[in-house]
């Protein structure tokens, strides 16, 4: 039966966006580690920081894909998700610092000290170990997504309603993150990283490897997502999204597909969180903002949704374009993001991918029905022998 | 004592008729120059005693060390510094006596218990003034710093007192120096009652003060008071958080009325509704600056010309941006969400350029700023004014809604479009009109939340969330849901405040709410019927 699922899902485009993405994982820090610094193909440390942030991005824009294009759920609460893996990833970057903080403590995270914590948090307790701070990275985004699910789509909160309580979601724990009281570092967050896995994170070294996972599980949550799609539950994934209460009626527990599919996209944006936070060096509450979860939207908007490729493109662009203007016209960075959000809603609803496919399978009925009128061309003459 | 008394006496008597008025109390000023501390006090106590009003601004110098002694002659008088040197003023006169260099006198030091003193004899001799106000703020400098010396002076004025409001004053401001002086328990004991119908936080100080040296037979008395105070005191805090709350609902209220019209009625999720706010807010900025650099004559009326100017500004704003953008999107109401949170984006931005990105200062008019109390609690001009208003607008838009020929197109369009249409309607500039009303609305609220809240670009921004939650608890469609949803909200907000902080207040209300609507999605008051549907 996986071994099916993997089939299904390597079907396709899905393949040669897999090939690339393992291309990247390879190239991109070979490019950096192995090429002299003044040679033209060598990759600086700080661009191949970028991309990682940009793949990390494309696996968050995926994980929104997954429930907007495919179910319909717009959730505008993604960023709390992705914010969440960051802050279990954090928290275990946090224990490794040790006694090399400014203050010393060996069990303490600087700010606790500084707030004049006596004792570790119990919720702090584990995060010394890497497997549990991963295990934390899908628990916590996974659970926070069961809860909000299992109450949300029970009730039959739809559509916009929806989408306002996730944000409402987002901006609650935004607020909590930012007092200092929750034990989260308040509104510096959590920062001054220095080992993963006993290798500094600051190393070249380790920056690339980091780089790699980041393609690499960019790749897996692509192939679960394809295969997701591709199987028979994808169908009424889709179906639920375009008629959900045909779906219901015919027999399928319409909350349940719903809650699946949103606690699995919400796992993946916390993956996406904790490979985000070793490569930029901090997570602070700004990243729970309203604001940056609507940013995501716009990325999958953008590549167009209800196709897996298409997020993952449109949020590189947009976010290659963000540092591009932000650096050359920090002024027009908003207008062009606003313009963005308009002109796509408004000349490109299917985004990028989607209006090529649509553009593809246009020519290839057009060329279909040509070759109909061909065939009718031949055929007339040899009808009017017949006859 | 019999000095006091005798003092006393020749107060009336002066009083009685001022040209009796035999001490003149210039010596004794002048003697302050040579006295120590305890000479002061005692002169103070005398010079109170002539209760003569011209020692008034002395006693006052005094307290703000403004008293000097001139070297030479050993006279007193207020010095004002004038560049490097000071310019003398006669202590009694107020006549200008030439300017010394700074080296030619000598400050008369003062500490803490003289200023106490002062206080007290500035209290007890303005008690006498003609003037009511300064009764009044006599009667209150004896109430809040007690002594005995003072009960005699205040007994005598209040003998003379004709206005109630001032005598009720006074005699509280008897019954708290009585409470410390040397009467009997009986007097005491109606001192106590006098207190306690005084009531506030101020009584329950002086009640506990005066606890340990009272007779021990007052003490259940002084204890009965102290609790019904501060009963008193917990009702008043109630009604406080339920005036903050209301506050605070209004300025919810304002936020979500527009929003109310354009997602409500329309269905229309604009998430630059926010940024229209900031536009009216903006747009009272420069109605203000107009009138500052051209007619400051006007500025008490800047609010009541930014409103209108406001209203059709963002009126406009919104008109163009149905035209050019939602109505391209409807019945998709997820795109119009980006859409227009790509249109707030380049408002902000566009703000941003033109007015720079920090606060920008909007100013209140004289009417909107002071406060006055009530009862317990205080209450600020500027937010009752924003309760009255926001609850004007939203009268006018239900009349506007109900009872006009637009309102009436309006709710058939929402009802069943295509019928609306059949019936000869033209939805579309419906549609156009009425989301510039709920723009304009927005731009309104602008005005009234630049009097309380910072005028940046950002300012929509922190409104949007709340103002969705707003429409959303209230129930969609329902205008009345809108109030009592903003007025709610405002009120368990402020009620948690206290208890748990401003913050998780604000997280446990989102959190309430996002439970509520899991159990009523369409909010409180949903509207029933096929329009639901749609």
């Amino acid at each position: 039966m996986i071994s099916g699922f993997i089939l299904r899902a390597l079907e396709g485009k899905i393949v040669v966006a897999i090939a690339i993405l393992l291309g990247v994982a390879i190239l991109v820090p070979a490019l950096n580690l192995l090429v002299p610094a003044g040679s033209a193909f060598h990759i600086p440390t700080y661009v191949m920081a970028l991309m990682g942030k940009y793949l990390c991005y494309a696996l968050l824009a995926l994980a929104l894909d997954l429930v907007w294009g495919y179910c319909g759920i717009l959730s505008l609460g993604h960023g709390a998700f992705f914010a969440l893996g960051g802050y279990a990833m954090g928290m275990y970057l946090m224990r490794q610092i040790g006694s090399r903080g400014v203050y010393g403590n060996p069990e303490l995270p600087d700010f606790m000290v500084f707030l004049n914590w006596q004792e570790l948090p119990w919720f702090w307790h584990g995060f010394d170990m890497f497997w549990f701070a991963m295990l934390m990275v899908l628990v916590v985004p996974g659970l926070l997504a069961f809860v909000f699910g299992w109450f949300a789509f029970r009730s039959r909160v739809n559509g916009v309603y929806l989408s306002i309580i996730t944000q409402a979601m987002t901006y609650a724990l935004m607020l909590a993150f930012f007092r200092n009281d929750m034990g989260f570092g308040g509104n510096n967050g959590l920062t001054d990283y220095k080992d993963i896995l006993g290798f500094p994170v600051q190393a070249d070294g380790t920056r690339a490897v980091l780089f790699a996972m980041s393609a690499i599980m960019l790749a897996l949550c692509l192939l679960i997502a394809s295969g997701i799609v591709r199987s028979k539950f994808g169908k009424v994934l889709v179906g639920v999204r375009d008629a959900e209460s045909r779906v219901r009626f015919l027999g399928f527990r319409v909350e349940h597909i719903k809650l699946f599919t949103f606690v699995v996209s919400a796992m993946m944006a916390g993956i996406a969180g904790a490979l985000f936070v070793p490569q930029v060096g901090i997570i602070n509450p700004g990243e729970f903002a309203p604001a940056n979860s609507i940013e995501v939207v716009v990325w999958t908007a953008v590549g167009g949704r209800g196709t897996l490729i298409g997020p993952i493109i449109g949020a590189v662009l947009v976010n290659a374009g963000k540092s591009f203007f932000t650096g050359a016209f920090p002024e027009f960075w908003l207008y062009a993001l606003g313009g963005l959000f308009i002109a796509v809603t408004l000349f490109l609803p299917k985004g990028i991918v989607g209006t090529i496919q649509h553009g593809f399978s246009a020519r290839k009925a057009m060329k279909a029905a040509r070759e109909a009128e061909k065939g009718r061309d031949i055929g007339t003459p040899m009808a009017q022998a017949a006859e | 004592m019999l000095i006091r008394f005798f003092s006393l006496v020749f107060l009336l008597l002066s009083l009685a008729a001022p040209s009796l008025a035999q001490s003149d109390p210039k010596p004794l000023i002048d003697a302050l120059g040579k006295a120590d501390f305890k000479q002061a006090e005692a002169l103070i106590g005398q010079i109170a005693a002539t209760g003569d009003p011209r020692v008034v601004p002395a006693l006052e110098a005094f307290a703000e060390g403004d008293l000097y002694v001139r070297k030479s002659d050993n006279l007193v008088f207020i010095a004002k510094p004038a560049g490097a040197q000071f310019t003398l003023v006669d202590p009694m006169t107020s006549e200008e006596a030439g300017q010394v260099a700074k080296a030619a006198v000598t400050k008369i030091r003062v500490n803490n218990n003289l200023r106490r003193v002062i206080r007290s004899a500035l209290g007890g001799l303005t008690l006498l003034s003609p003037d009511r106000a300064v009764r009044l703020s006599a009667a209150d400098a004896v109430l809040r710093s007690p002594s005995p010396e003072n009960l005699e002076l205040v007994e005598a004025a209040l003998a003379k007192e004709t206005d109630a409001e001032v005598k009720t004053r006074m005699e509280e401001a008897r019954a708290v120096s009585l409470l410390s002086s040397d009467r009997s328990v009986e007097e005491k004991r109606a001192a106590i009652e006098t207190i306690r119908n005084y009531g506030g936080r101020d009584a329950i100080g002086i009640l506990r003060a005066a606890y340990g040296s009272v007779d021990a037979s007052l003490q259940p008395d002084i204890d009965d008071a102290v609790a019904s105070i501060e009963g008193e005191l917990a009702l008043w805090d109630m009604a406080q958080n339920v005036w903050y709350g209301l506050s605070l609902g209004s300025v919810l209220l304002l936020a979500a009325i527009g929003l109310a019209i354009t997602f409500g009625v329309m269905g229309i999720i604009n998430m630059a509704h926010g940024e229209m706010v900031m536009l009216g807010a903006y747009s009272t900025f420069v109605v203000q600056e107009v009138i500052r650099t051209n007619a400051p004559g006007l500025f008490d009326w800047s609010l009541a010309i930014a409103l209108p100017v406001a209203f059709l500004v963002t009126g406009a704003v919104g008109l163009v941006l149905e035209r050019g953008v939602i109505r391209f999107l409807y019945g998709r109401p997820l795109e119009t969400l980006l859409a227009t949170w790509g249109v707030s984006l380049i408002l902000q931005q566009a703000i941003r350029s033109i007015f720079g990105p920090t606060n920008r200062e909007v100013g209140n008019p004289s009417w909107m700023s002071g406060s006055f109390g009530f009862g317990g609690m205080t209450i600020t001009w500027n937010r009752l004014w924003i309760i009255a208003f926001s609850l004007s607008i939203f009268v006018a838009l239900l009349v506007l809604l109900k009872r006009s020929a637009f309102g009436l197109q309006m709710r058939a369009v929402t009802q069943n479009r295509r019928m609306a249409s059949s019936m000869g309607i033209r939805t579309p500039w419906i549609d156009a009109f009425t989301f510039a009303l709920g723009s304009g609305i927005a731009g309104i609220a602008g005005v009234a939340l630049s009097q309380i809240d910072n005028v940046s670009p950002n300012l929509g921004q922190s409104y949007i969330i709340d103002s969705f939650m707003v429409v959303v608890f209230g129930g969609v469609g329902n205008l009345w849901g809108t109030l009592v949803g903003a007025m709610s909200l405002g009120i368990l907000n402020k009620f948690l405040e206290p208890s748990v902080g401003a913050v998780l207040g604000k997280i446990l209300v989102l959190v309430l709410i996002i439970l509520f609507i899991q159990k009523r999605p369409r909010g409180l008051f949903a509207l029933k019927g096929r329009a639901v549907e749609a």
